[in-house]
């Protein structure tokens, strides 16, 4: 620990202490629930894709059927592996596709047929889970014999064309340009959808869905440019909204290296419901987990809807609870990409001694995780000449508190979405701030006492004190103080009741004798 | 008012400066493309400043020089909107001046419309564009109904929410499925509320013609482009006239 902002380690390990107990009781509620984006999670790694003619994937269908004979509280794997066991269809497609039509009926079984199916489901399950580790090991193979980003911060591009075919030749590009990571953007609203499209996709609203296929196509095109260029580009797709765990199977299946994945982004912005989303958030997290995926989380968002000054401990809290809920769920901290902004009114006074302290606070209170550094976006007026040097800054301010991920800030931010030009600038920019700075990290020291630390431990104690309210907050009806803290509004200025928001007809409160192969394989208790 | 030229540093001297792509290699021809393309622009002589290969394919360039048009303010014809655009903390302070309480908003996809992409944008705080939804005004209490809402019943939730507008989006327009719509919405709110209790109707999605909402029964239209601020300003408006 560098020990720059000179913090307390007895608040900062009161900090982490009411992380975990306002965390604790989340973890409970996420044990006893199950969802049907989990239980659909559950048949992608058994190996079930596809759609109908309709464009409904078949895990969708199959997912429905038992739903409507048997419920989800006991979930899916016995009821479908019984099915399979009594010889109803030869495989998992043929299976749904029988379900769709109606002519096959689940039931529960019990006994030895519920033996006999556990096991089949194991079995077929943990084939996905080989794959993932399997994923896993070429990445590190690759990056082993191809190498790897020369330094850090990594440099961290988006793509955004709706259309992977287009995609895919930009992202190469912005790879030969500099990115060590490329994003791709999803079309707006497809965190509201539950279920996850199939097949090559063309038609986006300002991104491009994410699905199988689009992963596959990306991945592969990147390998190449990353054989080129003799250094691994890692891919970064969005592990959110109603389909998370789906989509974060999906990922380890085809070797995404980084996901978005915040503990209640979806709560609060997008209101879908806050039990369905920390049981899919626990069950992407340990796929996250398994398949060495960094996850990047949304505190970025804390800044855009309320002031980053009078915000900034929400972020530290968030952060300190995305760190709790992700090492529960298995993350090491080189996978904890905590997110955060320069987003303070750059009219403010001292606006740059802010961001420092803010920043410096995250590196410390994290010294082993990677960050994720996001640039300006709600100061960013349209005036591109400004917005350069707003940028400039930016990259400043990372390169003194050794971020370990950096998003590039386009000058046509709020204009345009980014042109050639506008890339090509943007990592001029970066790449003169970080070579002009060089190891100023290390030189780089405020005085003891000064504005700097000062400011990090006010936003720290102000972290605390939050947490205290959160904990504090009588758990009336969920159970959890923290529910009934999103429920008030603790979090930005969005009231989310646990009762509330979409996709609480998919959250189903787990029967006794609930199996679920993967959940087991995943946290090793079988 | 007389007619202008662009100013550098002199009255009348006409000085512009432009930034482009061209997708060519960077060599002396394509600087001399750059500064046809400028000349073409009006500007002359062309003053090409700066040039940056940007990959084999594409030159960057910066180009400066006097521009040869004039321009005549008094001849400008632009669209003015009839409201104000406020800031969300004037929406906020006048809603509460005029109804000293929240102003409540619901909104829904009518039909068998399941594309919620453009109430969300409008209504959903993450927003659209880089503003925020409509949910992000403290003093507006949005309910949002989702998709595929039927008129019944986003009739009843209006009721029951004492709803003082009602948002709707329409993407599809399969046989003219948005327009067929709204007029069955628009009906049955005229159906259900005396004419001064009628909430604020707002229908909008990408393929509406903004001047029709007059011949589909609602309040107001908005087209491609709108943006959360526009709705929420608008409805400052219209119920501030209501009150007054």
């Amino acid at each position: 620990m560098t020990g720059k902002l000179d913090l307390d380690p007895v608040l900062v390990r009161r900090a982490r202490a009411l992380a975990r107990q306002v965390g604790r009781p989340i973890v409970k509620l996420a044990r006893q629930h199950t969802t049907v984006s989990v239980e659909r999670a559950t048949l992608r790694l058994a190996g079930l894709s596809g759609a109908d003619p309709d464009g409904t994937p078949w895990v969708n269908r199959l997912a429905d059927a038992v739903r409507a004979d048997a419920g989800l509280e006991h979930g899916l794997a016995l009821p479908v592996w019984d099915a399979l066991v009594r010889g109803e269809a030869e495989d998992l497609l043929v299976l749904a596709q029988k379900a769709a039509a109606g002519s096959v009926r689940f039931r529960l079984p019990d006994g030895r047929d519920a033996t006999r199916a556990q096991a089949a489901a194991r079995r077929q399950v943990g084939a996905g889970i080989r794959r993932i580790d399997a994923q896993r090991k070429t990445r590190e193979r690759l990056i082993r014999t191809i190498g790897d980003a020369p330094s850090q911060p990594w440099i961290y591009l988006i793509v955004a064309t709706g259309d992977i075919h287009e995609d895919i030749p930009q992202a190469q590009a912005a790879a030969r340009a500099g990115a060590d990571v490329i994003a791709v953007i999803r079309s707006t609203g497809q965190s509201l959808l539950d279920y996850v499209p199939e097949g090559a996709t063309r038609e986006g609203f300002a991104g491009t869905y994410a699905t199988q296929e689009n992963f596959r196509l990306m991945r592969a095109a990147l390998d190449e440019t990353s054989r080129e260029l003799g250094r691994y580009v890692r891919l970064t797709n969005y592990a959110s909204g109603l389909c998370m765990p789906e989509i974060a199977a999906l990922a380890g299946l085809e070797r995404l290296d980084m996901m978005l994945n915040d503990s209640m982004y979806g709560i609060l912005f997008r209101d879908i419901n806050p039990i369905r989303t920390f049981v899919d958030q626990r069950f992407s997290r340990q796929v996250h987990a398994r398949a060495g995926i960094v996850i990047n989380t949304g505190e970025d968002n804390y800044l855009t809807t309320a002031d980053a000054v009078e915000a900034a401990h929400t972020v530290t809290t968030s952060q300190l609870l995305n760190e709790f809920f992700a090492k529960e769920a298995g993350l090491a901290d080189w996978q904890l990409g905590l997110g955060h902004a320069f987003e303070i009114d750059p009219d403010v006074p001292s606006s740059l001694r802010l961001e420092l302290a803010h920043a410096l606070l995250a590196r410390e209170l994290f010294p082993k995780a990677p960050l994720k550094w996001m640039p300006p976006t709600k100061h960013m007026t349209g005036d591109v000449f400004r917005g350069y040097l707003l940028d400039g800054f930016f990259n400043l301010v990372g390169a003194l508190t050794g971020q370990g991920i950096l998003l590039v800030g386009m000058m046509t931010e709020a204009v345009v979405t980014p042109w050639l030009s506008d890339r090509d600038l943007a990592l001029q920019n970066v790449r003169y701030v970080l070579q002009a700075a060089g190891d100023l990290q290390s030189d780089f020291r405020p005085l003891p006492g000064s504005f700097i630390p000062a400011r990090a431990q006010h936003v720290l104690g102000e972290s605390i004190d939050l947490l205290e309210r959160i904990s504090e907050h009588a758990p009336s009806t969920s159970g959890a103080g923290l529910l009934d803290a999103i429920a008030d509004g603790t979090f930005g200025l969005m009231r989310r009741p646990p009762d509330g928001g979409r996709g609480l007809d998919g959250v189903f409160r787990k029967a006794p004798g609930y199996v679920n192969p993967a959940t087991d394989l995943l946290e090793g208790t079988s | 008012m007389s007619l202008l030229r662009p100013y550098g540093d002199t009255t009348g001297d006409g000085m512009v400066q432009v930034s482009f792509t061209l997708p060519m290699a960077h060599s002396k021809v394509a600087e001399g493309a750059a500064a046809q393309l400028a000349e073409k622009m009006g500007i002359q002589p062309a003053l090409v400043v700066h040039a940056k290969p940007m990959g084999p394919d594409f030159t960057f360039f910066v180009v400066y020089g006097p521009v040869r048009h004039l321009v005549d303010p008094s001849v400008v014809e632009v669209v003015e909107r009839d409201y104000p655009l406020l800031t969300a903390k004037e929406v906020n302070a006048r809603v509460k001046s005029t109804l000293r309480r929240r102003l409540v908003v619901v909104g829904a996809c009518i039909g068998t419309d399941a594309h919620t992409v453009g109430i969300d944008a409008i209504l959903n705080i993450k927003g659209f564009a880089g503003e925020k939804g409509l949910e992000y005004y403290r003093e507006l209490k949005v309910v949002n109904l989702g998709a595929q809402v039927s008129v019944p019943d986003l009739v009843a939730h209006a009721i029951e929410e004492k709803a003082d507008a009602v948002l709707v989006s329409q993407v599809v327009t399969q046989r003219d499925a948005h327009l067929l719509n709204t007029r069955e919405m628009s009906a049955a709110f005229r159906e259900a509320f005396p004419p001064a209790r009628r909430p604020v109707l707002i229908v909008g999605g990408p393929r509406f013609d903004e001047s029709m909402a007059a011949e589909l029964g609602v309040d107001r239209v908005f087209a491609r482009g709108t943006t959360p601020v526009d709705v929420a300003s608008f409805l400052v408006h219209r119920l501030e006239k209501r009150a007054s």
